[in-house]
């Protein structure tokens, strides 16, 4: 396996803020006294006059920005994922999404990744609350290489956004396919036909990799990277159904509510095939290091195999 | 100096305000008189005087801004709005029916005039901070101004916003607190006490006047002194007295915070909120 290009999607968010902040004078960010760890930093330094710290109140930075938003500015948001959806969630659905101003929320620190902070700071229910909002377009772009593409698509789409980054450097896997990042369209990273595998976030590296050990034991994979939960490719998705015959949904997040849950949606009412979900096995996370709760929560690459088979299984 | 004749006039207004939360509330058989008629004098003079704005250009950009926070008292809002001339004062009679753009809590979404959504109490500060904020990178010079209830203040997000105001120096901004003293469970005292209320301000950074919430000249004083005050923004507590204007909502506050007259009742209410007209020598 050649070796992979590692950043973190955190990294590529804060460099196209910056970029972002050069062509327009009314994009304003804030954060909540995680400016370091979220990159905004990099607009702060860059823009000290359009960048608010609102400090440990996450609430009270989610009603500025709809304030900001409503006086004609271009708002991104920042904390990490479990105050962004949690913390602030009423402030998000009534005064961003209920309002429908053009403030992005864009979280970082997402899933048990963020590692050794431990429970409390991982979020793991994130897509599941946030999906749930009327107007809200939520991304969970795949590698850095996608976040840079999805935060400047972010720039230019007008409306309320949840967008889901995480905390290690992840495998880039995006920029070997030749694709435009469109929000709302699923992307086909690998044909296949025997399955399809649904996979969000850092786990399309991970169903990429699986993917090709299926075929070595002559299962054939398609892998989809469903950068957008919301609005969700029900056209691809039931494609791939009707094509394949069986799913796997991969996600770095809950099996309740999350993409396994928006994606069960859709085939239940459409094209109801096999399926099984991979995720946390709704528990709480813990400390440690990001690879090793990976392991001990299964979300690697042996369990979307195991998955891959049991789903194979179970086609008529 | 303000004179008699133009009190006159923004009372009989401020009448014809208490007339329609009445009539529109006891239509719909639904909604939040007492709140609605405790901020009747304060909204008066925001829109028939103070504020500037434009009903025939609701989003003109120079225009003054107006969050309603308590945003159960979308009545006197709406009643304002209809008066002013944002839509016909026929509509008003169609609050809370369904496809009706009077929502039941404030949606900026359904009518002109409206700046923010609004309804989960303690989260309209922290919008009108936004704009303010954003008025000073536009370099604007519009005023904002925001209306809190008392119990609304038990929300702590209030209080983060209100550290916001105070760390940014949001001298274009005016707080005003409706403090009629009374909750739905009770008196706010009783529930969970906010006081000592102007000390709480104070510590936060604010600047803070009180006025008689139903005196015409003690708001447009106050109002006046929070826009000449520099550095820092101003909150008035306004003191007021739920359901005022009608006695028999005034002798029950805790009855009517969200209980629509009957037809009885707005029968006697509207007898109490008579235009008197001046018999001329």
């Amino acid at each position: 396996m050649t070796e992979k290009k590692m950043a973190a999607t955190r990294d590529a968010y804060g460099k196209a803020l910056v970029e972002l902040g050069r062509e327009n004078p009314n994009i304003v960010v804030l954060d909540a006294d995680l400016s370091v760890s979220t990159k905004t930093s990099l607009f702060a330094k860059e823009f000290p006059d359009r960048f608010f710290d609102m400090g440990v109140a996450e609430q009270d930075m989610v009603g500025t920005a709809a304030g900001l938003a409503a006086a004609g500015k271009i708002v991104f948001a920042s904390t990490f994922a479990v105050f962004g959806s949690g913390r602030a969630w009423d402030q998000v659905r009534m005064t961003v999404a209920y309002t429908r101003l053009n403030v992005k929320i864009v979280v970082t620190h997402a899933g048990i990744t963020t590692g050794e902070d431990g429970a409390s700071h991982q979020a793991n229910e994130d897509i599941a609350i946030m999906r749930a909002l009327p107007n809200l377009t939520v991304l969970v772009p795949a590698d850095a290489a996608e976040t840079e593409k999805a935060i400047k698509a972010a720039a230019k789409f007008y409306g309320p956004m949840y967008i889901r980054l995480s905390r290690p450097k992840t495998p880039i896997v995006t920029e070997n396919f030749n694709y435009e990042f469109k929000i709302g369209k699923g992307v086909v990273l690998r044909e296949g036909k025997d399955l399809t595998i649904f996979a969000c976030g850092l786990m399309v590296a991970t169903s990429l990799d699986a993917a090709e050990a299926l075929e070595k034991e002559g299962v054939s994979a398609r892998v989809v990277n469903l950068h957008t939960i919301k609005p969700l490719d029900k056209e691809l998705i039931v494609s791939c159904a009707q094509e394949t015959g069986a799913v796997v949904t991969v996600e770095e997040h809950s099996i309740l509510g999350g993409l396994g849950g928006a994606v069960a949606e859709v085939l239940v009412e459409n094209c109801s095939v096999p399926m099984v979900r991979v995720g946390l096995k709704d528990i709480f996370g813990e400390s440690g290091t990001p690879d090793e709760l990976l392991v001990k929560y299964g979300l690697t690459s042996e369990n979307i195999i195991k998955a891959a088979k049991a789903v194979l299984g179970r086609k008529k | 100096m303000i004179s008699n004749e133009k009190i006159k006039e923004l009372e009989a207004i401020a009448v014809k305000l208490r007339r329609h939360i009445i009539e529109m509330t006891c239509a719909a058989a639904s909604g939040h008189p007492g709140g609605s008629l405790s901020a009747a004098d304060i909204i008066t003079v925001l829109y028939f005087h103070k504020m500037r704005h434009n009903p025939k250009d609701p989003v003109w950009p120079e225009r003054d801004r107006f969050v309603m926070s308590k945003g159960h008292a979308a009545p006197v809002l709406y009643a304002a709005l209809a008066e002013a001339g944002y839509f016909p004062v026929d509509y008003l009679k169609t609050l809370r029916r369904v496809g009706s753009s009077l929502q039941g809590h404030v949606d900026m979404l359904s009518l002109p005039g409206i700046e923010m959504s609004t309804g989960s109490l303690g989260q309209g500060l922290s919008t009108a901070n936004g704009m303010a904020l954003a008025a000073r990178l536009d370099k604007k010079s519009y005023r904002v101004y925001c209306l809190l209830g008392d119990g609304e203040c038990q929300e702590g997000q209030v209080w983060e916003a209100a550290m916001t105001s105070s760390h940014h120096k949001l001298d274009s901004l005016t707080a005003i607190v409706d403090h009629n003293k009374y909750q739905i469970d009770g008196r706010v005292e009783d529930i969970k006490s906010i006081s000592p209320f102007a000390d709480k301000w104070k510590a936060f950074g604010w600047n803070v006047l009180s006025c008689d919430g139903h005196k015409i000249a003690s708001i447009i004083e106050s109002l006046e002194k929070a826009e000449k005050t520099k550095g820092k923004p101003t909150v008035i507590i306004a003191e007021t007295i739920k359901g005022k204007g009608v006695s028999f909502m005034e002798a029950k506050p805790l009855d009517y915070h969200g209980r629509a007259p009957t037809s009885e009742e707005e029968e006697k209410a509207l007898g109490e909120l008579c235009q008197v007209k001046e018999i001329k020598p």
